[in-house]
């Protein structure tokens, strides 16, 4: 867990020109210094606020998984802060009896085609944009980068109102399409910073033997671009995974439920029972953390690029 | 991915001509005769995608704005009249009023704790990158399930809050039915939930800063907070506006949280203008003049947004990295 965030944050292999970013490829920071681990000084008052942060962050957290161990009762009686006395796996149990596995199952199958979709049409997007000649691509990339600013929540009438008039309301359809498109402008933006990268020349060569532009894409610019697109791939099934106004919107029926909803409605359902409540907090994110751990690199860039680029 | 370059690399230098090489070095675009460049087709199905569902709707909601719709029927014209409602509408300017304090307060409470945070975890120690991993953690959850475990937290009667209300001023422990203190409690909730997504780019940022401006000056004899004010904070002058805007526009449009903790309440003295968007369209089914509160969301979200374009030079079209 902790190698990652030693790394770069643009980690792709096909960027040459970022030999100042990274200290030891710099002339003037030879590799020796980096090692001597005594270079940066200890800084107490950073160190102090940093362990208060801690404090702050993994307070909530430690409450939240203790508490999926603890009885209702002896929730209510020790309150939130004490180690459960008698662990017990009931709530784990109480949630997946309820309908969980079926909200999980649909809230899976929404992510997988959200990011299938993202990833198709941002690679041909960037693909385009990087590539093609004219205003027109430009004018396309353009869309996009105007599209980074608008909040899905401010649109979401207009939504429902295509989605009504589609007859779509309340399958899984009405949230996979609003919620691939508000994706899309980060990721090709994502995209086009990679690709943009590829050297110009590889283009060249693979044109001077006759290469079509799907052989190109496919045989040039998706290899090269590997980082960027398993970046959006990670970027967009979690804006899926953890997305609410639409589902909330446009679904209704119990069999078209998502987690982030069914989490909502827990509320109702388990009232007092803030153990169960939490528990399903807690497996609602398991598969989020699992990607944590196997793709956090992409998750990391991801986050980053939607501010950094 | 190496060999495919090394393949495709060698036999180029061998048979290409030096004046084409010349032509299409300087210029992609004279380069040659379009073989094996896509067409604009293929940013087609992309970009009308994108269109319908997220260009169209952010038009057709200024034209929504000027319609009564149920949700059921087909919304028919009204002229001015929903905006004449909203400039008489008190709810809504108390919407406006807070969504602005709202706004502002999140600016001031997290840049710079994320912007001491991200530039701390761009330390190379090995401590930090293990707090920095822990502090990722927030950015995993929905926003509803963040928002769920607050909740239970700030429960009046089994939270934490219970113990610690009286401490805070709120002796019976009930915060979210004070009106400062539901305010108070989003502020603070979403501050924990986004500080590690702004920490996480001030990190990135700081780390962009050449290593060789320190040297020169620790060689100058500048301390650690001298270097922070003269090195690091003009050097991440780009990320702090680009954290900003994310912040700003994300403040504008707080809704799950709201919903889960507060509903609004108690009373209005919650409901943001987001928030008063979904009463009036999807709890009253008043959708056209929820679409007027909407229109308003997006041009200010949009005028935001384009300043950073402005101010970051976001529509450059070039390599981020180049000429560094």
């Amino acid at each position: 867990m902790t190698d990652v965030l030693h790394d770069h944050p643009d980690h792709s292999p096909n960027r040459p020109l970022n030999g100042v970013r990274t200290p030891n490829k710099t002339p003037a920071a030879p590799r020796p210094r980096l090692r001597r681990r005594g270079l940066p000084r200890a800084n107490y008052p950073a160190g102090l606020g940093s362990l208060i942060w801690l404090g702050i962050v993994g307070l909530p957290l430690y409450v939240l998984v203790a508490a999926t161990f603890q009885t209702r009762d002896g929730y209510i009686d020790d309150g939130p802060l004490a180690l459960p006395d008698h662990p017990t796996l009931a709530n784990y149990r109480r949630v997946l009896r309820s309908d969980f596995l079926s909200y999980l199952l649909n809230t899976a199958l929404v992510t997988a085609v959200c990011a299938a979709i993202v990833i198709t049409l941002s690679v041909t997007v960037g693909y385009t944009v990087v590539r093609a000649r004219g205003r027109t691509s430009r004018r396309i990339f353009q869309i996009f980068l105007l599209g980074l600013a608008i909040p899905s929540q401010a649109v979401v009438i207009p939504v429902y109102l295509v989605i009504t008039k589609l007859h779509l309301y309340d399958t899984l359809l009405a949230v996979i399409l609003p919620t691939a498109a508000f994706s899309l402008p980060v990721s090709v933006l994502i995209l086009v910073g990679t690709m943009r990268d590829i050297d110009e020349e590889l283009y060249e060569s693979m044109a001077l033997d006759g290469a079509s532009p799907t052989r190109v894409l496919l045989q040039l610019v998706v290899p090269l671009s590997r980082s960027g697109i398993s970046t959006v791939g990670v970027m967009s099934a979690l804006h899926a995974w953890n997305g609410f106004l639409f589902p909330l919107l446009l679904t209704q029926s119990k069999s078209n439920r998502l987690l982030t909803l069914g989490l909502y409605d827990y509320v109702g359902e388990f009232r007092v029972d803030t153990p169960a409540l939490l528990t399903a907090v807690v497996l609602s994110i398991v598969p989020i953390f699992l990607v944590y751990l196997f793709a956090r690199r992409q998750l990391i860039s991801g986050l980053m690029g939607v501010g950094g680029k | 991915m190496a060999d495919a370059a090394t393949r495709e690399r060698r036999p180029t230098r061998e048979r290409r001509p030096a004046p084409e090489r010349r032509r299409s070095v300087r210029g992609a675009k004279v380069g040659r005769a379009g073989v094996g460049r896509p067409g604009v087709v293929w940013a087609l199905p992309g970009a009308l995608f994108f269109v319908f569902f997220a260009v169209a709707p952010m038009v057709l909601v200024g034209a929504l704005a000027f319609t009564d719709w149920d949700g059921i029927g087909t919304p028919s014209w009204t002229g001015m009249s929903n905006w004449s409602r909203l400039w008489d509408d008190p709810e809504t300017h108390q919407a406006i009023w807070l969504s602005l304090i709202l706004t502002v307060l999140t600016w001031v409470f997290q840049t710079p704790l994320a912007l001491l945070l991200g530039v701390w975890a761009a330390g190379r120690q090995r401590n930090r990158a293990v707090l920095s991993a822990i502090f990722f953690l927030p950015l995993l959850g929905s926003s509803v399930a963040l928002a769920l475990v607050w909740k239970s937290l700030l429960d009046p009667n089994f939270g934490l809050i219970a113990d610690i209300g009286p401490a805070l001023g709120f002796a019976d422990g009930d915060l979210l039915g004070s009106s400062k203190g539901a305010f108070g409690a989003i502020l603070f909730v979403t501050a924990w939930q986004f500080i590690p997504l702004h920490t996480l780019i001030y990190q990135g940022g700081a780390r962009a800063i050449p290593r060789s401006l320190y040297d020169a000056a620790a060689i100058d004899g500048a301390g650690t907070v001298r270097q922070f004010f003269s090195i690091t904070l003009p050097q991440l002058r780009n990320t702090i506006v680009t954290s900003s805007v994310i912040m700003v526009v994300g403040a504008l449009t707080f809704f799950d949280t709201v919903l889960i903790l507060t509903k609004g309440g108690p009373g209005t003295d919650t409901t943001i203008v987001p928030y008063l968007m979904y009463k009036n369209g999807f709890q009253a089914f008043d959708l056209g003049y929820a679409s007027a509160v909407a229109t308003i969301l997006v041009v200010v979200a949009t005028t935001v947004s384009l300043l950073l374009v402005r101010l970051t030079g976001f529509a450059a079209m070039r390599s981020t990295r180049e000429g560094m």
